[in-house]
């Protein structure tokens, strides 16, 4: 068993570290765009309450409902969607590793569905200038989870359904009631980013 | 007849049986070299976010090879790499369909996500996870080894292959490397590892850069100039500032593995292949 050799950090210092102006925020989703405007890039979340999973598939299918003018299979308006596909779970778990996968992958569908009203989105890694311009323009914010710990993560999710397109597989819609799901504020409706300003005080080279 | 006698029996439900276990177990278990180089990563690691982070990540691993459960969700497609003698035979059925067979099983029967689209376009999931990617070598002798590299695709998709010129030298792939990773940022679920494929032809520059990964990390080429050009680069990457999860930091990269071929007189190609910490790998000698 590996040891771990440093103490765990208080948000305080985590706080320091980022700038000093950060905040701790507890969330229950779902959450209106006025919600949104209280965090800001760096700020740390323990989000609770009912989001939806989508990922590539699913979010091509989401688009193709609209273009047809038929109802979405749920209301998006204020809702969370965390780009995930999970593993299927074990005889006693509630799910399978859940980590959150890439998210500019949903770049091309994003930005209609935070125009619907979604307020919020759950993945890692970068993401394009039209969604950051949606985001700034509608009120949406861009949270990070942590990539690579789906084990973990899987821990704070305290129930799964699957709500549409089953036969996605892992890809399928699934609604889920999350609990203190630990999470950072990585693009604000501000248009701040955390991976730019974290990586500008670790850079040596230009 | 004399030379099929000394011929080394291998039945499939052997290799289907192996295959399975190594599915599980590159998926569960992190291997030693990398739970040593995040320690290694947590003691150094001057961002306080990005120590809470390879933290996590530890304890996530623990918690996955504590309850048999998958480290990440990207479980992979199943990248094989065979290495056959030509006096091994296989009895029983074809040895492709043995490997893909255990494929099968290791996902089902492991709780392991199910990843594979049958055709790039139309995109239908197989939902087995086959077919795997299989790469085959045939060498003199009766072993048979093969070699277990699920792959996810976070990390997959960042990664870059270039044609140099001979003349950009080993300044051009350096270049190549540093702007494949910092493109690369936060996508690949940092801190990764990073295997590069340097010679060949354009496919057997991939394949090297694959095959890279499959090294430990704690291994350095044999090669001096290789070896020298692996340890430059991890600590010019760095010094990226990528760091943990890409929210700033010092370990961007656990470690650099390089392998090298002959190549054609006109040219340099260079292929980088990104992999994150989990960088699954197993192996077995049957």
């Amino acid at each position: 068993m590996l040891k771990l050799n440093y103490r765990r950090l208080s948000s305080d210092e985590v706080r320091k570290h980022i700038g000093g102006k950060n905040m701790h925020h507890n969330v229950l989703a779902p959450f209106n765009s006025d919600a949104v405007k209280e965090f800001r890039a760096g700020d740390t979340i323990s989000l609770s309450g009912i989001i939806y999973t989508a990922r590539d598939a699913a979010h091509k299918k989401l688009i193709e409902l609209l273009s047809q003018n038929k109802a979405l299979p749920f209301d998006i308006k204020n809702q969370t969607i965390y780009y995930v596909g999970p593993c299927p779970s074990r005889e006693d778990e509630v799910i399978g590793s859940a980590g959150p996968t890439t998210s500019y992958r949903m770049d091309a569908y994003a930005p209609t569905l935070i125009q619907l009203g979604q307020t919020g989105m759950i993945g890692k890694g970068l993401r394009g200038e039209s969604v950051i311009n949606a985001m700034k323009e509608h009120g949406a914010v861009y949270f990070g989870a942590i990539g690579g710990a789906g084990a973990l993560m899987a821990q704070c999710i305290i129930s799964q359904e699957i709500i549409a397109f089953p036969e996605l597989g892992a890809e399928a819609i699934r609604k889920l009631e999350v609990e203190n799901f630990p999470l950072t504020v990585i693009i604000d409706c501000y248009g701040n980013n955390l991976y730019e300003i974290g990586k500008a005080q670790f850079r040596k080279c230009k | 007849m004399e030379a099929f006698k000394s011929m080394r029996d291998i039945g499939v439900n052997t290799i289907i049986e192996a295959v399975r276990n190594m599915c599980m177990n590159a998926n569960y278990y992190l291997n030693e070299d990398i739970k040593q180089a995040m320690q290694r990563g947590l003691s150094c690691e001057k961002s306080p976010i990005g120590a809470e982070i390879i933290d996590k990540l530890i304890t996530n691993a623990e918690l996955a090879a504590k309850k048999k459960v998958a480290i990440c969700q990207d479980t992979g497609m199943a990248v094989v790499f065979v290495t056959i003698g030509q006096e091994v035979h296989i009895s029983g059925g074809s040895l492709s369909d043995a490997i893909n067979e255990g494929v099968r099983r290791g996902y089902s029967e492991g709780y392991l996500r199910k990843s594979v689209v049958s055709d790039p376009i139309e995109r239908k999931n197989t939902g087995d996870n086959t077919p795997a990617v299989i790469h085959y070598e045939i060498i003199t002798g009766d072993s048979l080894k093969i070699e277990l590299a699920p792959k996810g695709f976070g990390s997959e998709n960042m990664s870059a292959l270039r044609m140099l010129k001979p003349s950009d030298g080993i300044e051009g792939v350096k270049s190549f490397i540093l702007e494949t990773v910092d493109k690369a940022g936060p996508n690949p679920c940092p801190p990764i590892v990073v295997g590069v494929g340097i010679g060949g032809t354009m496919e057997k520059a991939s394949i090297l850069a694959k095959r890279a990964l499959l090294r430990p990390i704690n291994i350095r080429s044999g090669i001096e100039y290789v070896k020298n050009l692996e340890n430059e680069m991890l600590q010019k990457i760095n010094e990226l500032g990528i760091g943990p999860a890409g929210l700033g930091g010092i370990n961007t990269a656990l470690g650099v593995n390089v392998e090298t071929y002959p190549t054609h007189i006109a040219g340099l190609p260079v292929a980088v292949n990104i992999s994150c910490h989990v960088t699954r790998h197993a192996e077995v000698e049957l």
